[in-house]
């Protein structure tokens, strides 16, 4: 009788990306944030080199952190405003779905953004980003975000204070994710020896599956209240 | 006296918001094929009844069949049957008409939608639009599309919640039209409304909602709008013009 779980969860990822190729209302805010940001970081580090050096890792989640914010925010409006997430309640598929459609969509958008980041920054703070490790850094680490924003953005959009309140509920919850990210990816710039910090993009994977777990379990509560 | 069994029927069916009762005990039956005209002054809990009738929302207590099937249990099997149209659009405005109808066929894993959501396009005046996109269309023509949507799967039930909403007459009229040739195919139709006058026109039946129940339940054969407006009036207390 339901639609088949992954038929419907790339229905509402594809309906979300299609929609945002032609708007470009997420991708451009959360970019021109993230770009006005690393540029403001930059000239405020520029006095002091060795700083700006060791504090560039934070730089980057931070801004990736609050871009998603934003993106995230703005995602989850999208079905609040014209009531279209009562069309996906009504639809026989699964609640689950809807949270691994919306998750996919917020995943990509804030991927781009990082991914943008990085080449940038490589620039402004003439440091090597671009590396392998440090992409599969941000790769687990905005997995991890999307997967909590994804659900506590589902319950603040249904508040007026949405833009505020979600970064006050999302940090301290996003908190183990974040300490990992700028720990691991701090070492991978500082070329510290792979045994000292390959613990840090474990906990992130253990993290990321522990979070993917707990809000695949909330979330048709939280749909549904 | 041999009745069909009803396509809905709700027994002693409570919903309360905290200490809030908003429905009473209700218990409703309605036949396959009626238009039911589901009126009310605000806060009488007619949207509230649609939302449960719909799975939206659980009952406090009580009872919800729909086809046979009981909410909220058998919700999945509910949701295939049922559509809904409400004064919210529940259409993306920065997809087309078509990429909407589209995107819902494959929630509802529609096989061979193409030729389904050209035939409604077309049912609703909006083939011509089928490609432009949602954002660009007054609220008539939006409204036309949710219909469409709603009509995408070929439910047995459609649920209307104050459709009427922000239409300039010619757009409610075209409403009327899209309402009157649903009814003769066959759907059946519940609709919450404020206007008495299209609500005895249109329907086959005119409940009016009061603190919580079924304060009235006429068919609207015969009714004239000045009937339905003085029992709604003594039964809500709200003087009501035809």
């Amino acid at each position: 009788m339901k639609t088949p779980f992954w038929q419907a969860v790339f229905a509402i990822a594809r309906k979300d990306l299609r929609a945002e190729l032609r708007s470009r209302e997420l991708v451009n805010t959360m970019g021109l944030f993230a770009l006005l940001s690393v540029l403001i970081f930059s000239f405020a580090l520029e006095l002091d080199r060795a700083a700006r050096q060791e504090s560039i890792s934070g730089v980057l989640w931070v801004t990736v952190v609050f871009a998603s914010f934003l993106g995230l925010n703005r995602s989850l409006a999208m079905e609040r405003d014209q009531g279209n997430i009562d069309a996906l309640l009504l639809a026989p598929i699964h609640r689950n779905a809807i949270f691994a459609g919306k998750l996919l969509g917020n995943f990509l958008f804030t991927l781009v953004v990082g991914l943008v980041l990085l080449p940038v920054m490589s620039l402004l703070y003439n440091m090597p980003l671009i590396q392998p490790w440090i992409l599969v850094i941000l790769l687990l680490g905005i997995a991890g975000f999307a997967t909590v924003g994804t659900l506590l953005a589902t319950m603040t959009v249904q508040t007026r204070a949405r833009e505020s309140l979600l970064p006050i509920v999302m940090l301290p919850v996003a908190l183990p994710v974040l300490l990992a990210v700028v720990r691991s990816s701090t070492a991978v710039l500082n070329n510290a020896p792979i045994d000292d910090w390959i613990a840090w993009p474990q906990i992130l994977i253990v993290v990321d599956v522990v979070y993917l777990t707990v809000c695949f379990l909330l979330f048709e509560y939280v749909i549904e209240s | 006296m041999n009745e069909a069994p009803a396509l809905i029927e709700t027994r002693a069916l409570v919903k309360a918001y905290d200490l809030l009762v908003v429905l009473r005990k209700l218990d409703l039956h309605i036949q396959r094929g009626e238009f039911v005209a589901l009126l009310g002054p605000n806060g009488s809990g007619k949207s509230t009844l649609l939302k449960l009738l719909s799975g939206l929302t659980h009952p406090t207590s009580g009872t919800i069949l729909i086809g046979g099937w009981e909410l909220p249990g058998e919700a999945a099997a509910v949701r295939s049957q049922i559509g809904m149209v409400s004064h919210k659009t529940l259409l993306y405005e920065n997809l087309t008409a078509r990429e909407n109808l589209q995107f819902f066929a494959r929630l509802y894993n529609l096989a061979n939608s193409n030729e389904r959501i050209d035939a409604l396009l077309k049912q609703v005046g909006l083939s011509k639009r089928g490609d432009s996109l949602v954002r660009t269309f007054s609220r008539g023509m939006q409204q036309r599309l949710s219909i469409a949507r709603a009509l995408l799967h070929a439910p047995d039930v459609l649920f209307f919640d104050e459709p009427y909403t922000g239409l300039d007459p010619d757009a409610a009229t075209t409403l009327d039209d899209l309402l009157i040739q649903a009814q003769r195919d066959g759907h059946t139709i519940i609709m919450t409304t404020h206007e008495l006058e299209r609500a005895a026109r249109l329907a086959s039946r005119v409940l009016i909602l009061s603190r919580g129940t079924v304060g009235y339940d006429a068919p609207a054969s015969n009714l004239t709008a000045s009937q339905l407006a003085a029992a709604y009036a003594d039964l809500t207390h709200v003087a009501v013009g035809s």
